[in-house]
């Protein structure tokens, strides 16, 4: 019998096991740090506290991947940056100790760059990370931060920002545990993009002694300490089934009688879309366009617009690509369409809210999309966020109309638009539903708070019922609706949206395979008995087993 | 003093990798490169952090500057750079 079981939410589906490798938390310099004797000596330990991160990070570089190597080499030159050295001196000057002189200087430069917004607030990330690296050398202490691994590793956090998870040696990082983060947060949707298994909300994860051995089922959301030779032994095997099974389905997803479900990428830039192009995947069914907007400090022209959507389009000749137009607001401001603060960004003018505020926003990507889709043929679908009302889906409507692309769409992530989708779908040609922001707003739990995990459950039966009435609407019209959330990339769940009508399913490629073969397993009407006991249920936990009970045993055998 | 104005080609500005890029050759340089938008203060082009401060993006026009033995080639080989499209060479 195998040790201690600890259960968490499985977020990035597989399992590993490896010795756990602890992130050690952010350090912050002492409140009470006393102002220096010797301004020379105290200024002499910034320089080389700063030294040391850069020669740190520099080694890091040269053992990191390709991938990683460009964003951790650019992390050392801020080490090494006279700049924030002249900073930290003058903070010295004026009395502060070695930790908080560079943290203050951090702050400064920090200050100038979240005031320009955009991009550059999201490089405040590796600032601040220089920061608590310099500031723990001052200390004494441990770097915070992953350390180097050098062999298969499990890593163990309170939580990941994403540029470090996105900076994981994928070589060594065998499987992801944090204590905090939560279904949709972007390390989990970052994990599952690289196909580590994870597992968050695991409580207890930070005290789990450096080296334990540990098991992680990133399906289950089991993490087990000390695992018997039995539980490895099992979980081997039913990596090896699960391989042998997702390889003997490929092409476009349908069910077992022929009733196609079309299964698509979610993408996010060039990089995204050649990855994906290559995969066995129908097409693109969310293409989320900010990063080109994120980069910028002013609206980037309709040339430089369409020269990228054309790079992104080309990797998928004549499949679908869907475009969701800009989704931008208080939460992801751009430094040149920012409407001010507001008190609850998530409820307000973000998506096509800041658009219709701004017009020009749209009608520049909307122009450089035709361009794009003319260049190279693609099959082009464009789709607005934050849709709530019909009247603002007849103004999208128009907008694409007028900028001569031929399909244009809505994402149903409002309760209200899925309620009134008989009415908002009439407006367009298609629906996706963003189930994150669905659940987010029928529930009334903000995705960013791990601690609300359970009530964004994607299998809340309340959230079912809302998909339920949007597919309804749709289904009046004709008109297809598709699921591009975090939830069409869950097998079982993918069942039950297959019988709620969808008629996509959108994901990370890596979740695809499984998706496909469960869907190759079941009949339409099998989909529609399960969807029934999912809404039957009464809560969240009821739905997911009744659907596993009820599902194809050849298909749960390798969950 | 030597001075050249040069439009920023990289299609996404002169940040992360191409402000990267563009630090390393003026670092190479061995000499003190400036860079600004003409009437403005300039920044030191050495200093990673200076560089994506100053925000300079798509199309925009800057000017470089730089003191020393050897300046004008120096220049016209980070003018050279900032002409190029480094975000397109990714990958």
């Amino acid at each position: 019998m195998s040790g201690d079981t600890r259960h968490g939410v499985g977020v990035s589906p597989g399992s590993a096991v490896g010795p756990v490798v602890q992130v050690a938390p952010p350090v912050r310099p002492p409140a009470d740090e006393p102002a220096p004797t010797d301004a020379g000596a105290a200024t002499d330990l910034v320089l080389e506290a700063l030294a040391a991160v850069a020669a740190d990070l520099d080694a890091r570089a040269e053992a990191a991947d390709a991938h990683a190597q460009p964003i951790i080499k650019a992390t050392a030159m801020i080490a090494r940056d006279k700049g924030l050295a002249k900073a930290a001196g003058k903070q010295v000057g004026s009395g502060k100790g070695p930790a908080t002189a560079i943290a203050a200087a951090v702050d400064e430069y920090a200050a100038q760059f979240e005031a320009l917004g955009g991009y550059f607030a999201e490089r405040v990330t590796d600032l601040r990370d220089v920061g608590d690296r310099a500031v723990a050398h001052v200390l004494g202490v441990p770097a915070p931060g992953v350390p180097t691994l050098e062999g298969p590793s499990v890593v163990v956090a309170h939580d990941l920002a994403p540029a470090q998870t996105a900076a994981l040696d994928r070589n060594h990082v065998v499987a992801i545990v944090t204590a905090a983060g939560g279904r949709t947060s972007h390390t989990a949707i970052l994990a599952a993009q690289m196909g580590i298994p994870a597992v968050v909300q695991l409580h207890g994860a930070t005290e789990i002694p450096e080296g334990t051995s540990v098991a992680v089922d990133g399906d289950a959301g089991e993490v087990t300490l000390d695992p018997d030779m039995a539980l490895i032994e099992a979980q081997r095997e039913r990596r090896e089934r699960r391989a042998a099974a997702l390889a003997g389905v490929s092409g476009p997803g349908a069910t077992r009688d022929g009733h196609a479900i079309a299964l698509l990428a979610n993408i996010g830039g060039v990089d995204d879309a050649i990855a994906a192009g290559a995969q066995d995947v129908e097409g693109v069914g969310l293409f989320r366009t900010e990063f080109l907007y994120l980069s910028a400090s002013s609206l980037p022209s309709v040339d430089e617009q369409a020269s990228i959507y054309a790079a992104v389009l080309r990797p998928f000749g004549d499949r679908r690509v869907v475009v969701r137009t800009l989704d931008a607001g208080a939460d992801k401001p751009l430094a040149f369409a920012n409407l001010g603060e507001e008190e609850n960004p998530a409820l307000g003018r973000r998506g096509l809210r800041l658009c219709q505020a701004m017009p020009e926003l749209i009608d520049s990507q909307l122009e450089a999309l035709a361009m794009a889709a003319k260049e190279t043929g693609a099959d082009v679908r464009v789709m607005a966020p934050m849709v709530a009302t019909a009247d603002e889906a007849a103004w999208f409507a128009s907008r694409v109309k007028a900028a001569g692309l031929p399909k244009s769409g809505v994402m149903i992530e409002v309760p209200a638009a899925a309620l009134r989708s008989r009415h908002v779908l009439a407006e367009v040609d298609f629906g996706s539903l963003g189930t994150n922001d669905l659940a987010q707003y029928t529930m009334a739990a903000d995705r960013m708070e791990g601690e609300l995990s359970d009530l964004l459950d994607p299998w809340q039966p309340a959230v079912l019922d809302v998909v339920a009435a949007a597919c309804a609407g749709g289904a009046e019209h004709a008109k297809p609706v598709g699921v591009c959330g975090e939830s069409a990339g869950d097998p079982l769940l993918a069942l039950v949206l297959a019988g709620l009508g969808v008629s996509s399913l959108s994901m990370a490629p890596k979740k695809v395979p499984a998706v496909r073969l469960a869907l190759s397993l079941h009949t339409l009407e099998e989909c529609r008995a399960l969807a029934d006991a999912a809404r039957s249920a009464r809560t969240a936990e009821d739905a997911r087993e009744a659907v596993r009970a009820a599902a194809s045993e050849e298909l749960t055998a390798i969950l | 003093m030597a001075q050249r104005t040069v439009t920023i080609a990289s299609s996404v500005g002169l940040h992360a990798r191409p402000a990267a890029l563009f630090v390393e050759a003026a670092q190479g340089t061995g000499l003190d490169v400036e860079i600004g938008r003409a009437g403005e203060d300039a920044v030191d082009a050495t200093s990673i952090l200076g560089v994506m401060a100053l925000g300079a993006k798509h199309g925009e026009e800057v000017v470089l500057t730089a003191d020393g033995d050897g300046a004008d080639a120096a220049l016209e080989s980070l003018v050279a750079l900032l002409s190029r499209d480094l975000d397109a060479e990714e990958g």
